[in-house]
């Protein structure tokens, strides 16, 4: 398992674990983010942070230290 | 059958385009409020179908209803609180999964439900097929399509609301979502009770009592609590279920609450959805790998941003003038028609030259609005965040909260309207509280005048250096707000990033309208108050020495004159040399010792004591008053007690060298900007803040922080100034 935080641009995985208190996993998880969501990482902001992701087929961003909590598997990559 | 009034309430995701559906259900026969006690808004309309009178309720965007926002708990509070008669349920269909979340949670609260399956069209368009039908029966919610951009399904949409109301439809049923046998136990556990009273079970679903119970819901504990003794039974056995079931799947109850509500939503799906092959180009991600580019992302902002300023600040320069002459011509006729005096002098001086100076900033106000209105409906504003988070978050601040900052540097009042966008009231109090440090264009004439004055060619440098400086301090106020009164509720930055879309013309004008309509609505109000008040404290008492026929004066040398000429510690101003001239100086000199003789000019003594470790003589501290109806304002004041005449402006020689006579130092001078810059926001800005926060309390802290704050840092500037030499 590696955090979310560590996925570079293009590349997919499989949620395996959420880390992180009350407010913030809830949330989370009310977006979409729950165990076994694919989740593609679309791209960086231009300052490296937040990240743009799509999951459950829409787009959302997520600051690099809050996706740091979410522990992922990674996905072969596909050819575009 | 018929009642009255049926009350319908719109909920959904945010980006559902569920305001479209408002807009187009009610039109222009809608008002927008506060929701009691936040500053969530709230809107609400009326709508005539079929011969009933349908009220409908715009509830906030949520994601869910757990009531850990604002937003969600001013929506949940009034499905549970208020019961309106059908809860419709606007849904993204071509993003269902996530959007179908909320829907379940209404489900359990028991309410009459309808489900509407919005932007049908994109749905379509990506290769998304819906089986409707089947979707209502699975949820047992009947469910409507429509296409919010087009106003297609309007009719429909009402035509159910009426079958549900009246019990017509067939497919409305009660379902319970199961989260398997575990949880159910626990679930029955509570229930069971819960109807040790059965009150409690008539007021609430005791289904849903439970699962929130289990979600460790404080919002819904706190109400329990209130139950007293059968309260506190409740709350035990629901403690010893959460705790069982930690135990049992070795996490919290919520997240398997949600993990089951997400399955339940994705076995559903599996019946209903079909998606067949994805439309070759996506051109909504296209234009966004352009817009949000590592390299381009930067300079398309500030581009788009540029344009916004340009377009209000020029195009907006026209119709300003309109207001400006508008304004000038009804003073005139006012002048004209009312015999002079205290009526004329009030209605002329007072409230026309009051509220017209406010209302010329609406052409701005318009433009700008209109402009925030194209960024928030194409779903760039949410980009702009995007790009702007990371330099946001140095101040505890969200990314949107760049925009109503940026839109300071133009007016504060319509920057502090653009809070609005922002999610949670944590970063909207931070904004607003803010906002004010960042300078306005109004004070820019301050600073001209100022700076031009006293430093010459390093004007410009200077008028950066106190730009700059209230940058560093809405930084620095920034950094210390948010960990001292905002300390610990930072909001997760889980923003969704919706579609690019065309937003249409109807939506992007009610979107303008709303916020101006607010800014209208003041000018009867705050400004119109204030402007009298500052009026009544310049024209009284009304000296009738002063009054008596200016014909008496023109010709002698009276006491009062001497008396100025005192005051002003400057031969300059007034040594005649035509009569025109000596005629002129003369009325100004009685001008400007009526104001010193007025209530204003008395606070202005009363108060210079405070201003004198700043180096405010009682000129200063008047212009100082004056200033907080409109800090342009500033200029003219001293322009009558410098005695250069009350027509200045910012270029006027006269006033600027007769402030160089007056013995105001460069460093006096630059500590005069500085406060400028720093002192109470302007009487629109309060009455904006007020409106916006919704509270006494903080705008009064507003008020007040700016004051201590801008003493203090111009105490600061000036002995420091001094003790290094530069007095």
């Amino acid at each position: 398992m590696i955090p979310l935080s560590e996925f570079r641009e293009g590349e997919r995985g499989v949620i395996k674990r959420l880390n992180g208190r009350g407010t913030f996993r809830k949330r989370l998880q009310e977006m979409g983010f729950i165990r076994g969501s694919e989740v593609f990482v679309e791209k960086y902001a231009p300052l490296r942070d937040p990240i743009e992701l799509v999951i459950k087929g829409y787009h959302v961003s997520l600051r690099v230290e809050e996706a740091a909590q979410i522990m992922m598997e990674k996905l072969e990559q596909e050819q575009e | 059958m018929k009642k009255e009034a049926i009350t319908i309430a719109l909920t959904g995701n945010p980006n559902s385009g569920k305001t479209t559906i408002f807009n187009n259900l009610t039109g222009t026969r809608q008002h927008v409020g506060n929701w009691p006690g936040v500053t969530v808004e709230k809107k609400m309309g009326t709508v005539i179908h079929n011969g009933h009178r349908l009220q409908v309720v715009d509830l906030p965007g949520t994601y869910s209803l757990t009531a850990y926002s604002i937003e969600e708990i001013v929506a949940r509070r009034f499905l549970v609180d208020s019961k309106p008669d059908v809860v419709v349920d606007i849904v993204d269909a071509s993003n269902l999964e996530r959007n179908l979340y909320l829907a379940t949670q209404l489900i359990e609260l028991g309410v009459k439900l309808i489900l509407v399956l919005n932007m049908a069209d994109v749905a379509q368009a990506r290769g998304h097929e819906i089986d409707a039908d089947r979707l209502g029966i699975l949820l047992g919610v009947p469910v409507v399509f429509t296409i919010g951009t087009k106003n297609q399904g309007m009719k429909e949409l009402l035509d159910k609301v009426l079958e549900v109301v009246e019990d017509r439809d067939t497919v409305s049923r009660h379902i319970h979502i199961s989260y398997g046998y575990e949880l159910e136990k626990e679930i029955k556990k509570i229930q069971d009770v819960i109807w040790r009273d059965p009150s409690v079970g008539e007021r609430f679903s005791t289904r849903w009592l439970a699962v929130k119970l289990l979600e460790n819901d404080t919002a819904v504990q706190e109400r329990v609590r209130s139950l007293g003794e059968i309260g506190e039974q409740i709350l035990a056995q629901a403690e010893a279920s959460r705790e069982r079931l930690a135990e049992f799947y070795k996490d919290d109850a919520e997240m398997v609450l949600t993990d089951q509500r997400y399955g339940f939503i994705g076995g559903a799906l599996k019946e209903v959805l079909k998606i067949s092959a994805k439309s070759k180009l996506d051109v909504s991600r296209q234009v966004d790998l352009f817009l949000t580019n590592r390299i381009l992302g930067f300079p398309v902002f500030i581009f788009f941003i540029w344009a916004m300023f340009q377009l209000t600040f020029t195009v907006g320069a026209y119709p300003m003038e309109w207001i400006d002459a508008g304004v000038t011509w009804l003073g005139a006729v006012v002048t004209a028609l009312l015999p002079a005096g205290l009526l004329q002098d009030l209605l002329v001086n007072g409230i026309i030259a009051g509220v017209g100076s406010v209302i010329i900033f609406l052409p701005n106000i318009l433009i700008l609005f209109f402009c925030i209105a194209v960024f928030e409906d194409t779903g760039y504003l949410a980009r702009a965040a995007f790009i702007m988070d990371r330099v946001m978050h140095i101040i505890g601040l969200h990314g949107k909260s760049f925009i109503p900052l940026l839109m300071g540097f133009g007016c504060n009042a319509p920057a502090i309207m653009a809070t609005r966008t922002l999610e949670s009231e944590r970063d909207r109090l931070l904004s607003i509280l803010i906002n004010p440090l960042i300078s306005c264009s109004a004070r820019l004439p301050v600073y001209i005048l100022l700076a031009g004055t006293f430093f010459g060619a390093s004007a410009g440098n200077v008028i950066f250096s106190i730009y700059a400086l209230g940058i560093a301090l809405a930084i620095a106020m920034g950094k210390l707000f948010s960990v001292t009164l905002f300390r610990g509720d930072m909001a997760p930055f889980v923003m969704e990033l919706p579609p690019y879309r065309a937003p249409t013309l109807k939506s992007l004008l009610i979107h303008m309208w709303d916020r101006s309509q607010i800014f209208l609505r003041k000018m009867s109000g705050v400004i119109l108050v204030g402007s009298i008040l500052i009026w009544v404290l310049s024209s009284f008492p009304r000296s009738p020495d002063l009054h008596r026929g200016q014909a008496v004066e023109r010709g002698a040398t009276s006491a009062t004159q001497e008396r100025v000429l005192t005051v002003a510690e400057s031969e300059q101003p007034v040594s005649p040399s035509t009569p025109e001239d000596y005629l002129k100086n003369s009325d100004l000199n009685n001008e400007m010792a009526r104001l010193e003789s007025s209530l204003l000019g008395r606070l202005g003594h009363l108060i210079q004591p405070i201003f004198a470790p700043l180096g405010f003589d009682w000129r200063t501290s008047v212009a100082v008053l004056t200033g907080f109806v409109a800090k342009e304002i500033v200029v003219s004041t001293l322009g009558v007690l410098y005695a250069a005449g009350a027509d200045v402006n910012e270029e006027s020689d006269a006033l600027r060298r007769s402030l160089r006579a007056s013995g105001m130092t460069p460093l006096g001078a630059y500590t005069l900007m500085a406060f400028v810059l720093i002192y109470i926001p302007c009487l629109a800005t309060v009455a904006v803040i007020r409106r916006e926060t919704n509270s006494w309390k903080w705008t009064g802290f507003s008020i007040g922080y700016s004051l201590v704050l801008a003493w203090m840092v111009s105490f600061l500037i000036y002995q420091g100034g001094r003790i290094v030499g530069l007095g």
